[in-house]
């Protein structure tokens, strides 16, 4: 029996000792929101944070992570897509495709909670997920904006919000 | 599985397709009732009770933004509150049945928009005049008496108004009108407009359902591995071990070339996979090479027999007799499309009807490939679309995954089964980015003058491997994108007084796709590098010769201009950190639109490159979105780029890079700062998610020479060759 603690839950499956994280978040825990690309820890599709940490959870065994470490996935990050790197990323609509996002996102935040205010240099050395959709540019922008607490104009896309607006 | 898991995935899928028949166990007849609750005023409109606006759609959404576009034209005529509107993808077995009433489920070659925007408006309009109509029925008013405005139509003399929520019903049941007109774009309110995405929220939060999630009561994974060698087949495995591996339930033959483990879970069915001995027959390619195809296209560079694909005067007598000639050798490599989401299905067979579940570009022709390989008619088999992980082409016009994903589930008949490759599986088993070579000659007066250009180019032609039906007395039309003699979709954009651009074909046995770009990528490296040759050799400024050769060329022309000056051409760019920048330009015509870009470099002593800034100007004709133009704009640098640094190569028959550590895609720390012109000039529907792809390398590779005088023609570039010397 396998015991994890999975945004601020206890969870216990079954499974081999070797199952990387990534499967048995997807496949025992089900949540999907942790995504495999590589297998191989270079996309970082699968970025979870572990003890608050960037963990590429694709390569990481289940036997070898402890009960008491906290494990947050994309699905715990927030409750309700409110986690300060979430806003931006709706604000500037940076999800193209999407399927990199969730790393990208964990990824981000775990930049952002360890050097709130990044520069573009800090930004290129954390921020080593692939994309193909080519997102780049709107992920750099949407970290800035949780740097500078949320202030979308600086950003520069006029990105119109208001007519999805509720009447 | 917990009952309460199955449940939650049931909503989890059904919440985010938005009520699209995903219901696992009910096909098309449970739709149909739903839609009684909620009025079908056409084909593409939906109205609910609650006010609530479904927009059918029958392009895939995959990033590029195509939802949100099409839903867009259709509210700017209907007319109705955006704040309202839900996307939903019709089924192509719903199509079918329907005598194709969605038209053309193909994404691909930029052409969501472009060729869906006419009908879809169209239905959009006959939706608001039915709405309009109900009301005035319901009033025994005119018509002409009644204004509409965010899904509410009012009739302002008597003060009376009503929601297209509570008009539906009657709506629905009224006579398509015979006569539909159209906005002018200039008054358009929404479609034009840099609305936000529909598709946004879900994709921050790891709700969006993907190919590779889904998840179905009692479902098996599956994990596959196809013969190494392109054309080689499968000839004995040995189960006994994998059998024994925990989950492990089969080991089952795909075809004549491929074996797959089905177990409860995927990871157990991969490594199970993995340990499973396997001996292949690799047929008649187990040689072969990137190098020795090289050689038989530099062959065929000079070959006699070539087809021409755009002629004009006579160039090889002008250059028989020019007192001065340039030329060069190009070529491009194999890409592989490296979607994130590697290939997947989900496929459920039993004796009489067939389903799949799966990210495509092409939800026909998904269906066609699921006919075809559970023997079931059309009719007997659905296709149930999911948002994609990236398509690029990849998903669009072969669904080798679809094939296989139903070809294991036959073998398990009633039971669902997931096939999901693995990245190395994806990596070599693509349909890949043609390999070409091309050499260029161009005759020069004394003063510079370009008097006569061969373009010839040597080597592999998509359609021959896709659709050879396609191909006509040894034509690949498609070959000559970007460089064809006029026409809306791709053509060149210079004048030349003798001109000649063939195609010598070869081809290799690697499998070619329709690589986002196509074949407009290398075409434009070839053109506009070696148009920045004969500048430098003849002494003439780049952007100079240009404006000389498209006089008759003014949108080629207007979009160069406009990065040109936005760039600052002509004055020295500033230095950055000490390392001087350089620039260079690139223009083409494809997918209708048309595109430029200057890119802005720097080459270190050490042979460092850094690409600082592009700006890109495309003019589409109408843009509707222009925020996701942008956003396809910046990504297609991230696209054609990656194309500098990495490339896919033959040895021993197999593609030899198996993962993201040996194809290495682009990454943020390489990204340059894209400054998008979105410069639509009306009167044309051109697309936007593949044309600028093909001006990202040839605006580089020019701005490297620039820095460095080094002329790079082989793609990827060899780090070594940007040493100082």
């Amino acid at each position: 029996m396998i015991k994890l603690t999975v945004n601020g839950q206890l969870r216990e499956f079954e499974a081999d000792l070797q199952t990387p994280l990534l499967w048995a978040l997807r496949e025992q825990l089900e949540l999907t929101g942790t995504k495999y690309g590589c297998g191989v820890a270079v996309c970082g599709a699968c970025t979870v944070h572990i003890d608050g940490v960037p963990t590429r959870s694709c390569v990481r065994p289940v036997s070898t992570i402890g009960a008491h470490e906290k494990i947050v996935t994309i699905e715990g990050l927030s409750r309700d897509s409110s986690h300060p790197v979430q806003k931006a990323w709706v604000a500037l609509d940076v999800p193209q495709c999407g399927f990199c996002q969730s790393g990208m996102i964990m990824a981000a935040a775990a930049l952002l909670a360890s050097n709130p205010k990044p520069s573009d240099q800090d930004i290129d050395a954390a921020m080593t997920n692939i994309c193909r959709c080519g997102t780049y540019n709107r992920v750099r922008a949407a970290i800035h904006v949780v740097a500078r607490g949320g202030s979308v104009a600086d950003a520069g896309l006029a990105i119109d919000h208001e007519a999805r607006g509720r009447s | 599985m917990s009952g309460a898991t199955i449940t939650r995935r049931q909503f989890l899928v059904s919440a985010t397709a938005g009520g699209l028949s995903l219901a696992f166990h009910v096909p098309f007849g449970r739709d149909a009732g739903a839609q009684q609750a909620a009025p079908e005023i056409n084909a593409w409109v939906v109205v609910q009770p609650d006010e609530t606006v479904v927009i059918r759609i029958a392009r895939s959404e995959m990033g590029q933004g195509t939802l949100t576009g099409l839903a867009q034209l259709v509210a700017e005529e209907l007319e109705c509150d955006w704040a309202r509107v839900k996307t939903e993808y019709p089924t192509p077995g719903q199509s079918l049945a329907r005598n194709r009433v969605w038209g053309n489920f193909s994404t691909g070659g930029s052409r969501g928009v472009r060729e869906s925007q006419d009908y879809m408006r169209k239905g959009g309009a006959a939706a608001r005049m039915l709405l309009m109509q109900a009301a005035a029925s319901e009033w025994g008013v005119a018509l002409s008496e009644l204004t509409v405005s965010k899904g509410t139509v009012s009739h302002p003399a008597s003060g009376r108004s009503n929601t297209y929520g509570n008009l539906a019903a009657a709506a629905a049941r009224l006579p398509a009108p015979t006569q539909v007109s159209l906005k002018d774009p200039a008054s358009w309110k929404l479609a034009g407009k840099r609305l936000a995405r529909l598709d946004t929220a879900d994709k921050v939060n790891g709700r969006q359902v993907y190919g590779i999630d889904l998840q179905m009561p009692g479902m098996l994974n599956a994990a596959i591995r196809d013969c190494p060698v392109f054309g080689g087949k499968l000839q004995r495995f040995d189960e006994s071990a994998a059998l024994s591996r925990p989950g492990v339930r089969k080991v089952v033959r795909v075809g004549d070339s491929a074996v797959a483990v089905l177990a409860d879970t995927w990871w157990q069915a991969k490594t199970a996979l993995d340990a499973l001995p396997v001996e292949w027959d690799f047929g008649p390619h187990a040689n072969a090479s990137s190098e020795a195809f090289a050689e038989v296209l530099r062959e065929a560079l000079d070959a006699p027999q070539a087809i021409v694909g755009n002629q004009n005067g006579d160039a090889r007598a002008a250059l028989a007799a020019a007192t001065r000639t340039v030329e060069a050798i190009y070529g491009y490599p194999h890409q592989n499309h490296a979607t994130m989401e590697p290939m997947n299905a989900v496929a459920r067979v039993t004796a009489d009807r067939c389903e799949v579940w799966t990210p495509t570009q092409n939800g026909e022709a998904a269906l066609a490939a699921a006919s075809e390989a559970s023997g079931l008619p059309a009719s007997r088999c659905e296709v149930y679309k999911l948002h994609l992980g990236g398509g690029f082409g990849r998903r669009g016009a072969v669904h080798d995954w679809v094939r296989q994903a139903v070809a294991i589930a036959k073998q398990v008949p009633g039971t669902p089964v997931k096939l999901l490759w693995s990245r190395e599986e994806d990596m070599q088993h693509g349909r890949y980015h043609p390999v070409t070579q091309c050499k260029l000659k161009a005759a020069l007066d004394a003063d510079g003058n370009i008097t006569g250009l061969h373009m010839r180019i040597a080597g592999q032609s998509i359609l021959a491997g896709v659709f050879p039906q396609n191909i006509r007395d040894g034509k690949d039309p498609v070959v000559f994108q970007g460089l064809n003699p006029g026409g809306p979709e791709a053509a060149i954009g210079y004048s030349f007084p003798n001109l000649l651009i063939d195609h010598a074909m070869r081809n290799p046995h690697v499998p070619p796709g329709f690589w986002r770009g196509v074949n407009l990528n290398q075409n434009t490296i070839y053109l506009e590098c070696f148009i920045d040759e004969i500048a430098h050799a003849s002494g003439q400024d780049p952007l100079q010769l240009r404006r000389k050769l498209m006089a008759k060329h003014p949108k080629n022309l207007a979009v160069l201009e406009a990065v040109a000056q936005r760039a600052g051409w002509g004055s020295p760019a500033p230095e950055i950190d000490g390392h001087k920048v350089f620039r260079g330009l690139a223009q083409t015509h494809g997918f209708g639109s048309y595109v430029a870009a200057c890119a802005e470099v720097s080459v270190s002593r050490t042979g460092t490159l850094k690409i600082h800034r592009i700006i890109a100007a495309t003019d589409c004709g109408h843009a509707v979105n222009p925020q996701q133009i942008e956003a396809q704009i910046e990504g297609s640098f991230a696209y054609g780029l990656s194309a500098l640094f990495a490339h896919c190569t033959v040895k021993d028959g197999r593609i030899e890079q198996a993962n993201f550590d040996s194809y290495p895609p682009m990454l943020m720390s390489q990204m340059p700062k894209v400054e998008s012109i979105v410069m639509p000039s009306g009167g044309f529907w051109g697309g936007v998610g593949e044309p600028t792809i093909a001006v990202a390398a040839p605006a580089v590779l020019n701005a490297i020479f620039a820095a460095t005088g080094k002329r790079l023609r082989q793609l990827p570039v060899d780090p070594k060759s940007l040493l100082s010397t």
